[in-house]
C-alpha cells in the first residue's frame, strides 16, 4: 500500500518542548543600546503601580534557541509552500513573495496612522488604488476597507443594512440565511441585532426560490447567499432571488468567500448583489499566516455608501487624499484606524500582479476544480451533480459502508502527504469532503491528489482500519479532544506555581 | 503568468480529460447575459520590479525621514530582525489555521505560548489566541461581561482611546447595550471615581478604563476593582501600550483585560494588522471569545496542542456563538510571541525602563519651555499631555517644516482639552531627537502668531 504514497515520507524532525522549559534567569536573546538620558527612578514616580520585579515566568534565553526553538516548530506545519490545500471555501492559494517585501518596505511599515495626512499620501493613494481595484472587480459603487476579517465584514455588510432601513422608517427584524451557509453569517446577524431565520436548500442544492418568495415579508430586511454556494455551485437564479427581495424592500447581502469562481468573469454588482464583503486572505492572495490576519472590505451599491463606516477615503479639489471622519449618517467604526492596512497592500500588489489577466486565475482554479471532480466522481459519492466551479463536494457514504468516514479519510491523505479538505461542511451535505484546490495547483499536483485520494477509496474498501486509524506518519497521532474540552489546560505553569495553586 | 503553474498544453490535457472544448464551457452556468466579454479595467499587469517600484514610490510620499512623538494607540518600538527571520518561515506564514492538528502542531504550540506570555504579562489566568486589535478586544470584553452577567449597561470611562469607544458604541447599538461614558477628573487625567461611584447601579455589566489611558496616565486599576465587583459588575481594563506592563503592575483585579499586543514586535504599518488579546479568569472561559489552544496527548502519550472549547465558537454554534470571529491575527500572535522570547524577563525590563526614562526627560525638558505645561498630574509610563499656550495644530506646523512629527492635538476629540497634545517617547528616540524636538517647539512658539 505504502507504495501508493508519492508525495510525501518519513523524515527525522527535531522534537522541542515549550520555551518557558528551556528558560534559565541570566540569558539574554537581545540586548538594547545604552540608554543616552539619565535613568528616572520609577519607584519614587510610581510608588506602588511600579512593577519592581520582571514578568514572573516570562522566558529567559538566548538568541539562538530562539531561532532554534521556532525554527523546530515551523517544520511541524503543512503550509501552502510545502504543497496543496484542497480546502474548500479557503481559498488556499499562493502567496506571493513581492508582496511580503512591499509590506515591509521602509515608508510603509512604519507609517503611524495617525500622522499628519499630508505625510501619508502614499499611504492613501495605495488605498485609493486597492478600493477602485475592487470596485472594478466586483461590480459595485462604494467601498469600505475597514473590516478586519470575512466575519467582520459581514456583520459592517449587516449594519449598512440596517441603517439603510432605518433610515426608511423601519430595520426590520430577520435575515434570511440557507442551511448551507458558513457559521459565521448566522453568529454575525445575531450580533447584528437581527433573528436568524434558515431557508433550507432545494434538491440541487440552490436556493428554493418558490419558498423564497413566499418567506420574503417586509420583516425581512436582507438574505445572506454565498455564490457560488458553499456547494461551488452557481446559484443561476440570483437576478430573480434579488428581484424577489427588492420587490419588498430588502436587500441582498453576498458572502464573498467563493470570489475565486468569478473574478473577472461575472460581477456580483451586475447579478443585483446589494452589498457584499470580499476575503482578502482568500481571493487574493494574503497570506492565512496560521489563522490570520485577513481583511473583508465591504463593496455597496451607491445607496448604502452614506453609511459606510468612518473615516472615508475622499479626494479633496487640490487633488490630495483625505480620511474624512464627519459622516453624520454613518454606522460608525468596526475597527480602530483605518483598516489592516498591510494586508491591503499585499492585496494590492496581487491584483498589480494580474491585472486585467486576472481571469486567467479563475479560469485556472474552475479548471483545477472540475479536473478532480471528474476523476473523483464514481469513486465517491456526489449529491449534488450541477456543474461545479471552483470547488466541489462530494460525500462519504459509499466509504461509510465499511465504517470509513470523511474524517478518517482526511486524516488518512494525510499520511500521503497532504492536508485534507474540509470535513463535515456545508451541513447540508451529511459526511461532507469538500475540495478546492485553487489556480496556484499545477497538473501535477492534481494528479498526485487524485491518485491518493482514489488510493484511499481502495483501502476504505480493502483495508479500513488504516484509514479509520490515521494518520501513521506524524509526529503526533490523533490527539485527545475530549479531555482537552473536558479539563482544559491553556497555559503553561511552572512547577512552583502548580503547587501553589494546589 | 509566474503564479499560475501550468502550461497551454496542459490547461488543453485537462480540458480534454474533462470532455470540455473551451475553459468557458465551464461556467456555462452562468447566464449569458453576466459574463463579462471583455477584460477588466485594472492597473499591471506588472512584473516584480515593477511592483516594487510602484510601493517605493508611494513609501517616498509618506514620512520617511521624519521623527514621530506620535503614541495614540500606535507604539514605535524596536523590533528585532529575528522576529521576521521566523515569520517569513513558509510554514509559519503560508499555513492554514490549526483545524487539522497532526500537522498544525508548530502554530498550535506557538499559540499556546503566546497565550502563556498573555496571562504573564496581565496577571490573568487564561488567555485567547488573539482578537482583531485593542479596540475590538475592548469591544467583545463588554459583550463578554454582558453575557456573563445578564445585564445590559456599560460604563466607559472618558478618557479610553476614543477611537475603541466608538467602536464599542458602533457593536453596542445593535445589542441593546447602554453605554454611558463617564468624565476623568480635570487636572489629573485619571477617571473620576466619585462618579464612577454615583452611577454604578444594578444593571451596570461591566465598567470600562484604559491603563494608561489616552492621555498616557496610569489609572488607579486596583483600587477601582473593589468598588466595580461589589455592585456585581465586571471590570474590564483595556491596554494599549503592552510595553507598559514591563515597569507597571498588571491590571490582575480586574475581570477581564483587553490588549492590543502590537507594541510587542508589530510595526506601526499605518493602523494594522495588529493583535488584540482577551485574558480573564478561568471561571469565565466559556464565555469567551475568539480561539483557544489546549494541551492534550495522543493515543501514545505524547504531549500536544489542539484548538479546544469549540463549542463557543461560530463553525460549531452558528447563530449561539460568543462571537463572529473566524479569522484572527495569529501571524501578528506569532510576532509578539517571538518578540517576547527574544526580550525576556530582563529584556522587557529594560526596555521599559528606557520608555519610562526618556520620556520624563522629556517633559522635564519641555517643562523648561515658557507657557508649556504639563497637563495631567497622574503617573504615567511612555506617554503624556502637555498643555501648550497656542493652537497644538499651528505648532505642529512649524514642526514638520523641521521634519518633526509633534505632538498629537486631542482638541477635536476633547473639546475642553484644547490646546493640548500628547507626546510619546519610547526607546527609539535618540537623545538629540528629543532634544532637537524641544528646541524645535520652543522656537515654533517664539514665532508671532
Amino acid at each position: 500500500m505504502t507504495e501508493r504514497i508519492k508525495k510525501a515520507s518519513r523524515h527525522t524532525n527535531q522534537s522541542e518542548g515549550l520555551i518557558f522549559e528551556k528558560s534559565s534567569p541570566g540569558k539574554r536573546a537581545f540586548e538594547l543600546p545604552p540608554l543616552d538620558v539619565p535613568l528616572a527612578d520609577p519607584a519614587k514616580a510610581l510608588g506602588a503601580l511600579h512593577r519592581s520585579a520582571g514578568v514572573e515566568g516570562f522566558p529567559e534565553v538566548s538568541e539562538i534557541e530562539v531561532i532554534r526553538h521556532f525554527t523546530r516548530l515551523s517544520t511541524w506545519n503543512y503550509a501552502i509552500d510545502l504543497g496543496m490545500y484542497p480546502l474548500g471555501s479557503c481559498t488556499m492559494k499562493y502567496n506571493p513573495r513581492v508582496n511580503e517585501f512591499v509590506a515591509r518596505l521602509d515608508g510603509i511599515a512604519t507609517e503611524h496612522p495617525c500622522q499628519p495626512q499630508e505625510l501619508s499620501q502614499g499611504c492613501l493613494k495605495i488605498l485609493r488604488q486597492l478600493e477602485k481595484c475592487l470596485l472594478e472587480i466586483t461590480g459595485m459603487d462604494a467601498i469600505t476597507l475597514q473590516p478586519a476579517a470575512g466575519a467582520q465584514g459581514e456583520l459592517t455588510g449587516l449594519l449598512l443594512i440596517r441603517a439603510y432601513l432605518e433610515k426608511k422608517g423601519n430595520p426590520r427584524k430577520k435575515v434570511l440565511i440557507p442551511d448551507s451557509a458558513h457559521g459565521t453569517n448566522p453568529a454575525t446577524a445575531v450580533i447584528a441585532g437581527y433573528e436568524v431565520e434558515n431557508i433550507k436548500s432545494e434538491s440541487h442544492g440552490q436556493i428554493d426560490v418558490e419558498k423564497l418568495r413566499e418567506i420574503v415579508t417586509e420583516d425581512v430586511a436582507a438574505l445572506m447567499i454565498t455564490n457560488p454556494s458553499t456547494l461551488g455551485i452557481f446559484e443561476e437564479r440570483i437576478a430573480e432571488i434579488a428581484g424577489i427581495l427588492h420587490a419588498k424592500g430588502a436587500l441582498l447581502y453576498m458572502d464573498g468567500a467563493n470570489m475565486n469562481a468569478l473574478a473577472g468573469v461575472a460581477r456580483p454588482g451586475d447579478l443585483g448583489v446589494d452589498v457584499m464583503h470580499l476575503n482578502l486572505h482568500k481571493t487574493f492572495s494574503t497570506p492565512h499566516g496560521g489563522g490570520g490576519p485577513g481583511a473583508g472590505p465591504v463593496a455597496t451599491k451607491r445607496s448604502l455608501e452614506p453609511f459606510l463606516p468612518v473615516p472615508v477615503l475622499v479626494e479633496r479639489p487640490d487633488g490630495k487624499l483625505a480620511l474624512e471622519s464627519q459622516r453624520k449618517d454613518s454606522i460608525g467604526k468596526v475597527r480602530a484606524f483605518a483598516g489592516n492596512f498591510g494586508v491591503l497592500v499585499r492585496a494590492l500588489a496581487y491584483i498589480l500582479a494580474y491585472g486585467p489577466g486576472i481571469r486567467q486565475a479563475t479560469e485556472d482554479a474552475v479548471l483545477n476544480a472540475n479536473y478532480i471532480r471528474k476523476h473523483l466522481e464514481g469513486v465517491y459519492d456526489l449529491p449534488y451533480s450541477l456543474p461545479s466551479m471552483h470547488e466541489v463536494v462530494f460525500s462519504d457514504s459509499i466509504q461509510k459502508k465499511n465504517g470509513v468516514n470523511t474524517m478518517d479519510i482526511a486524516k488518512r491523505l494525510i499520511d500521503y502527504g497532504f492536508h485534507p479538505y474540509t470535513t463535515a461542511f456545508p451541513l447540508i451535505v451529511p459526511g461532507a469532503l469538500m475540495i478546492e484546490p485553487t489556480e496556484s495547483e499545477s497538473k501535477e499536483e492534481c494528479d498526485l491528489f487524485i491518485d491518493a485520494m482514489r488510493a484511499i477509496a481502495e483501502e476504505a474498501a480493502t483495508n479500513p482500519q488504516i484509514v479509520k486509524t490515521a494518520p501513521h506518519t506524524t509526529r503526533v497521532g490523533r490527539l485527545d479532544e475530549v479531555t482537552a474540552a473536558r479539563k482544559p489546560i491553556l497555559r503553561w505553569k511552572s512547577a512552583s506555581r502548580t503547587e501553589a495553586a494546589d | 503568468m509566474r503564479y499560475l503553474p501550468k502550461s497551454p498544453a496542459e490547461r488543453q490535457q485537462m480540458l480534454a480529460a474533462i470532455g470540455a472544448n473551451s475553459i468557458d464551457e465551464l461556467f456555462s452556468e452562468i447566464p449569458e447575459r453576466f459574463r463579462l466579454r471583455e477584460a477588466l479595467s485594472l492597473p499591471g499587469p506588472l512584473s516584480e520590479p515593477e511592483i516594487i517600484a510602484y510601493f517605493k514610490d508611494r513609501a517616498a510620499e509618506n514620512s520617511v525621514g521624519y521623527t514621530s512623538f506620535v503614541g495614540a494607540g500606535v507604539y514605535n518600538h524596536v523590533r528585532s530582525v529575528v522576529t521576521d527571520a521566523i515569520l517569513q518561515r513558509g510554514e509559519f506564514l503560508t499555513s492554514y489555521t490549526p483545524y487539522q492538528a497532526e500537522i498544525a502542531q508548530g502554530t498550535l504550540q506557538a499559540i499556546f505560548e503566546f497565550q502563556t506570555l498573555m496571562c504573564q504579562l496581565t496577571g490573568q489566568e487564561i488567555a485567547n489566541a488573539s482578537m482583531y486589535d485593542g479596540s475590538t478586544a475592548t469591544t467583545e470584553a463588554v459583550l463578554m461581561a454582558e453575557r456573563l452577567t445578564g445585564r445590559r449597561h456599560v460604563l466607559v470611562a472618558r478618557s479610553v482611546h476614543p477611537e475603541y469607544r466608538l467602536v464599542l458604541r458602533t457593536y453596542a447599538k445593535n445589542s441593546g447595550l447602554q453605554v454611558e461614558e463617564i468624565p476623568y477628573v480635570a487636572a489629573v487625567g485619571t477617571v473620576d471615581t466619585a462618579a464612577l461611584k454615583a452611577a454604578i447601579k444594578a444593571d451596570v455589566a461591566a465598567v470600562v478604563v484604559q491603563s494608561p489611558n489616552y492621555f498616557g496616565a496610569i489609572e488607579p486599576v486596583a483600587a477601582l476593582a473593589g468598588e466595580v465587583q461589589a455592585s456585581g459588575a465586571l471590570l474590564v481594563v483595556a491596554v494599549a501600550e503592552a510595553v507598559s506592563l514591563g515597569l507597571i503592575r498588571p491590571p490582575a483585579e480586574a475581570d477581564i483585560v483587553a490588549m492590543e499586543a502590537q507594541s510587542l514586535g508589530l510595526p506601526p504599518s499605518y493602523g494594522g494588522p495588529f493583535a488584540g488579546v482577551i485574558a480573564s479568569r478561568e471561571k469565565f472561559v466559556r464565555q469567551m471569545p475568539g480561539r483557544l489552544a489546549g494541551q492534550t496527548t495522543d493515543g501514545n502519550g505524547r504531549r500536544g496542542f489542539v484548538l479546544t472549547l469549540a463549542t463557543r465558537e461560530q463553525h460549531i454554534r452558528r447563530e449561539k456563538a460568543t462571537s463572529n470571529i473566524c479569522t484572527n491575527q495569529a501571524l501578528c500572535a506569532l510576532a509578539a510571541t517571538v518578540h517576547m522570547c527574544l526580550l525576556g524577563k530582563e529584556g522587557l525590563r529594560e526596555i521599559a525602563h528606557q520608555n519610562f526614562s526618556k520620556a520624563q526627560f522629556a517633559l522635564a525638558e519641555l517643562e523648561k519651555i515658557p507657557g508649556v505645561k504639563r497637563a495631567f498630574s497622574a503617573p504615567f509610563f511612555n506617554e503624556f499631555t502637555i498643555e501648550l499656550p497656542r493652537s497644538v495644530r499651528i505648532v505642529n506646523a512649524h514642526l514638520v517644516r523641521e521634519k518633526i512629527i509633534g505632538p498629537l492635538a486631542i482638541g477635536s476629540d476633547f473639546p475642553e482639552l484644547s490646546k493640548r497634545g500628547l507626546v510619546c517617547v519610547t526607546e527609539t528616540a535618540p537623545r538629540t531627537e528629543i532634544e532637537r524636538f524641544v528646541a524645535a517647539l520652543r522656537r515654533a512658539l517664539e514665532q508671532p502668531i
